[in-house]
């Protein structure tokens, strides 16, 4: 864009206009602000305000708008306009509707609001308006690694949108460990009965699919590359490799089961009559509706017992301390195979929990103690073989007492164990610690963690795998961005990011696969994935600056920061979220955004008239994060919760984008106290950029140390994990600040 | 009778859960219960049974036979409903328990010494030798003098005044002591009531060791 074109609207509408001297305001946006103009109105969003700024547009008077209005988060589709920068001062949620209508109050209200005008101001001159760059293309196929039923469903579904999907599977055939289910659990009402696994017809339905490219016994053995450009290397079992190009990427590796031979206590691989779940499943597939044999004489069984949660939710070692959410319902499942053949076989379930999930878990449930199932709460011992049975110790937690009991042939409910790939986390660390001593005499150790096989071999500069969250699934969020991994452009969808069942993983399949679509159709725009979807501008670095210190690519929460061959950052756009993880973490700020920089907050920081030491008005930065925290501080003014009219607050991207220079220059220019609200961090973050706030809580956790060198008290400056319903909280943290400093007295640094 | 307490029952088995099923009133809900403890959290009795309304089920469905059936539990129910009112899965406690109760001292097997199937059998005798109704007078004075000559003496001494003012309401009449009237046809109830008798027990019959 050329010249800017400086000008304000102040909204007189909502009570604005009762409540400020609007006038003021003005005189503020032209003497201070530069403003080359200041418009008031009545009603800024009706459509004759909109239309009057339309008109101002169209006639080219102005590129650079402040909007002083409402918060930037409300009426959005009112001051919607095309190509021109706008920077929006939140007079009402933030102002009027937080500070009391009294006579003392209005001082410094006004002073407030004075204050955001500027901040306005100078955010929008720093502003420049975002264009895609050159990187992007339209590549409308998605790779599916895994051809379980995890991916057959999603490149069904991929298929049935209209778009190319190929699926790369390592064994021989498709369908995974769903093919070898003898049933599954229902997935529609009545939920009474255990169904077909529909596994051939699905297998039908792709291999008809023209749409869907089938890779058996492969592997992908490079994927390097961007949304929209991924480039992959396809290797056959034989060796051949191709390359194919995709748009987005979607990981259904799904699961092995757990290794049960370490669960010495149930006689596993003692007697062939202790089975895991999958063990039945080929037993039943065997007999095929008939009765079921026991594996070592043949003998049909007349007595079952389920084991529920063998070795899984124990913090034993080597146990799984999770639960695998499906066991459950597949013992149920599978007691029914017995009690369908016959009524009179008896079949009992010991669970210490039972846990239905799904909407039709609990009528499953229902239906198997209808067909004579017996359960019990109890926790089983041990299982010791015997000629012809297996007798099994277990407690009664009901009944409370130690009962020995003969069975024909015991299932162990055992779980699922993700298959991740590496663990990059471990496999970085490794090698750092290990550069002191000789390379050869540390292989080894490092050679057995990369033991795990590499699913995506990324040819990132952050490791070759998804990051892992805990127990080794993949990083998805479970609740709030589910699918969605670390790595741009790359979806989970399965057992691989969490445990589930079928039902579940039908889901995700389906949901994976919209989000597939999502991203490399944004890709091909340049535009932004989740949570930014849409976001045009990207992390713009000026390579003269650049000292190497490698902050950028190691903080990147996405690894969207490769090297090139003189070991500088190299950004892609592509596989950027846009959260400005690397524009906080950069010293020499050498990143920025076209519409988001060290300047645009630097400067609305500066702008904030700060009275002096003597004037009792002191002067509080609050940079909030604007997923979670600044929607809360706007719904505090939607309910009316006072606080302190000396709060100054600024949105953030992510906590992450906060350069500690913010932090120094608002020290050094007299703020009194400095607070920072970001996302709940840590294995239950809810942070929308996984990483930010728990790397700016990190870094604020030096800057005691800034603070000591100015001779600053370390209470100045907090950092709050803020969650979106803690609407009560912030105002009342604001106002904490504000009492602090009451007490430990203004800073010393006003000018 | 005593036969059919042969049976020998084997632990989480099925087997006593289907002759609960069979023998007893509402007995199949019995595997539905799926072990909140809600009923026996709320029942006004809970504190005071040997084996609360869960506890009942899950011992009848680990084959506890005997230790149901003799248990003195079912026979504390006051039939106030909470339980029913309140299991979310809808079982029908109440009338399980009084099933239960009912079919444990057709085996013979409820216990002696407690009151309410004493009184039971009394109510039981009364109705049935009685010519089909119950004879207010004599079953009150049965259950006076059910613990003996002296007791019985002291306690309908203890309740003349009652008597006394229910004879003057006309609401006793001393003279049922000598028979009191019946139903209509009393020897046709008998058969009837002995024929149901036989068709239960020989359902019962089938659980016989
Ligand atoms: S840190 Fe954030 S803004 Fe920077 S490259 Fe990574 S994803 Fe993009
Ligand atoms: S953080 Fe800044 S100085 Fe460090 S490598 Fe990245 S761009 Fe260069
Ligand atoms: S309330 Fe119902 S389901 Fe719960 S323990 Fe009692 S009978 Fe069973
Ligand atoms: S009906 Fe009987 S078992 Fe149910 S709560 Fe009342 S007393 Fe207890």
């Amino acid at each position: 864009m050329a010249e800017k074109k400086l000008g304000a609207y102040i909204c007189k509408g909502c009570g604005i206009g009762e409540r400020l001297n609007t006038d003021q305001l003005a005189n503020v946006a032209t003497r201070e602000g530069k403003m080359s103009f200041v418009k008031q109105h009545d009603f800024l969003c009706n459509s004759d305000g909109v239309a009057m700024i339309q008109a101002d547009i169209d006639a080219g008077t102005v590129n650079h708008l402040v909007i002083a209005a409402c918060s930037r988060r409300a009426k959005t589709d009112a001051f919607n306009f095309a190509d021109v920068a706008i920077s929006r001062a939140n007079l009402r949620e933030g102002i009027i509707w937080v500070r009391p209508a009294t006579a003392e109050a209005q001082e410094t209200t006004q002073e407030m609001a004075e204050d955001y005008i500027r901040m306005g101001c100078a955010e929008v001159k720093f502003i420049n308006l975002p264009a895609a760059s050159n990187e992007q293309s339209l590549v409308r196929h998605v790779l599916v690694v895994g051809g379980g039923f995890t991916g057959l469903t999603a490149a069904l579904e991929i298929a049935k949108a209209g778009y190319q999907a190929t699926i790369v599977e390592k064994s021989a055939s498709l369908g995974g460990v769903a093919a070898q289910l003898h049933k599954r659990i229902p997935n529609c009402s009545p939920f009474a009965e255990s169904q077909s696994n529909g596994i051939a017809e699905l297998i039908a339905q792709v291999q008809g699919n023209n749409n869907i490219t089938l890779h058996l016994n492969s592997t992908v053995t490079q994927t390097s590359g961007a949304p929209g450009r991924f480039e992959v290397k396809i290797t056959q079992e034989s060796g051949s490799t191709i390359t194919a190009n995709f748009g987005s990427i979607i990981q259904a590796s799904g699961f092995k089961p757990y290794d049960a031979t370490q669960l010495l206590e149930f006689a596993v691989g003692k007697s062939p009559d202790v089975v895991d779940q999958l063990g039945l499943e080929a037993l039943a597939r065997q007999a095929n509706g008939g009765k079921i044999k026991r594996p070592s004489d043949g003998k049909a069984v007349q007595s079952v017992l389920f084991v529920q949660c063998a070795g899984q939710r124990s913090n034993k070692p080597g146990h799984l301390p999770y639960c695998s959410g499906h066991c459950c319902l597949t013992s149920v499942k599978q007691a029914m195979y017995f009690k369908d053949s016959d009524p009179n076989i008896d079949a009992m379930v010991v669970y210490t929990e039972l846990r239905m999930p799904g909407a039709g878990g609990e009528d499953f449930y229902r239906s198997g103690q209808n067909k004579g199932i017996t359960f019990t709460k109890g926790v089983v011992s041990e299982v010791i073989p015997n000629s012809g049975s297996l007798t099994v110790k277990f407690n009664d937690l009901i009944l409370n007492e130690a009962v020995k009991q003969e069975f024909d042939l015991v299932v162990l409910a055992t779980g699922m164990v993700p298959n991740s790939g590496v663990n990059i986390e471990e496999v970085v660390a490794a090698p750092e610690e290990d550069k002191t001593e000789a390379k050869t005499a540390t292989a080894a150790p490092v050679e057995t963690k990369l033991a795990a096989e590499s699913i995506l071999n990324l040819d990132y500069r952050q490791g070759p795998d998804i990051p892992q969250l805990v127990h080794g699934f993949t990083d998805s969020h479970f609740i709030c961005f589910p699918y969605e991994t670390r790595r741009t452009g790359i979806y989970a969808a399965g057992p691989v990011r969490r445990p589930m069942d079928m039902n579940q993983a039908a889901e995700d399949a389906a949901g994976a696969a919209l989000k597939a679509i999502q991203a490399l159709e944004n890709a091909a725009l340049g535009r932004a994935a989740h949570p930014r979807v849409g976001d045009l501008s990207f992390p713009q670095f000026r390579k003269e600056g650049c000292t190497q210190c490698k902050r950028c690519t190691v903080e990147c929460p996405f690894g969207a920061i490769n090297e090139d061959e003189k070991r500088y950052p190299l950004f892609n756009e592509a596989r950027c979220r846009r959260c400005g993880t690397c524009m906080g973490a950069c010293p020499v700020r050498v990143i920025s955004f076209e519409n988001y920089s060290v300047d645009t907050v630097g400067q609305a920081i500066k702008a904030v008239d700060m009275p002096d030491e003597f004037s009792e008005k002191p002067r509080i930065l609050l940079l909030a994060c604007e997923n979670d925290a600044y929607p809360a501080l706007d719904m505090a003014g939607m309910t009316r919760q006072e606080y302190s009219a000396f709060v100054r607050i600024i949105p953030v991207r992510c906590l992450g984008s906060v350069n500690t220079i913010w932090i120094s220059d608002a020290l050094n220019s007299g703020y009194d106290g400095i607070i920072l609200m970001g996302c709940q961090k840590g294995d239950n973050y809810q942070c929308h950029f996984v990483k930010g706030s728990e790397i700016a809580h990190y870094r604020m956790s030096k800057i005691d140390d800034t603070l000591k060198q100015l001779k600053l008290e370390t209470e100045r400056v907090k950092t709050y994990e803020i969650a979106i319903t803690d609407i009560q909280r912030v105002p009342q943290l604001i106002n904490e600040m504000a009492n602090t400093i009451a007490k430990i007295g203004m800073s010393p640094f006003k000018f | 009778m005593s036969q059919l307490n042969a049976t020998k029952v084997e632990k989480y088995r099925n087997h006593f859960l289907r002759e609960v099923e069979a023998n007893v009133e509402e007995g199949h809900w019995v595997k539905m219960c799926m072990q909140c403890g809600v009923c026996s959290g709320s029942c006004p009795l809970g504190p005071y049974w040997e084996h609360p309304p869960q506890e009942i089920f899950m011992m009848i469905r680990a084959g506890k036979r005997e230790e149901v059936l003799k248990s003195s539990s079912m026979w504390f129910c006051t039939s106030c409903y909470n339980c029913i009112a309140r299991c979310p899965r809808e079982l029908p406690i109440t009338h399980i328990m009084h099933g239960l109760a009912h079919y444990a001292k057709r085996l013979g097997l409820a216990p002696q010494n407690q009151a309410t199937p004493k009184f039971a059998q009394y109510f039981w005798d009364n109705l049935y030798n009685g010519g089909g109704r119950v004879n207010e007078l004599k079953l009150g004075l049965s259950l006076y003098f059910m613990n003996g000559l002296v007791e019985g003496i002291k306690t309908a001494l203890k309740m003349r005044k009652i008597g006394q003012g229910m004879y003057f309401s006309k609401r006793m009449n001393p003279f049922e002591i000598f028979g009191g009237h019946s139903c209509k046809d009393s020897q046709g109830l008998k058969a009837a009531l002995n024929k149901a008798r036989e068709i239960e027990e020989a359902k019962a019959a089938q659980f016989k060791g």
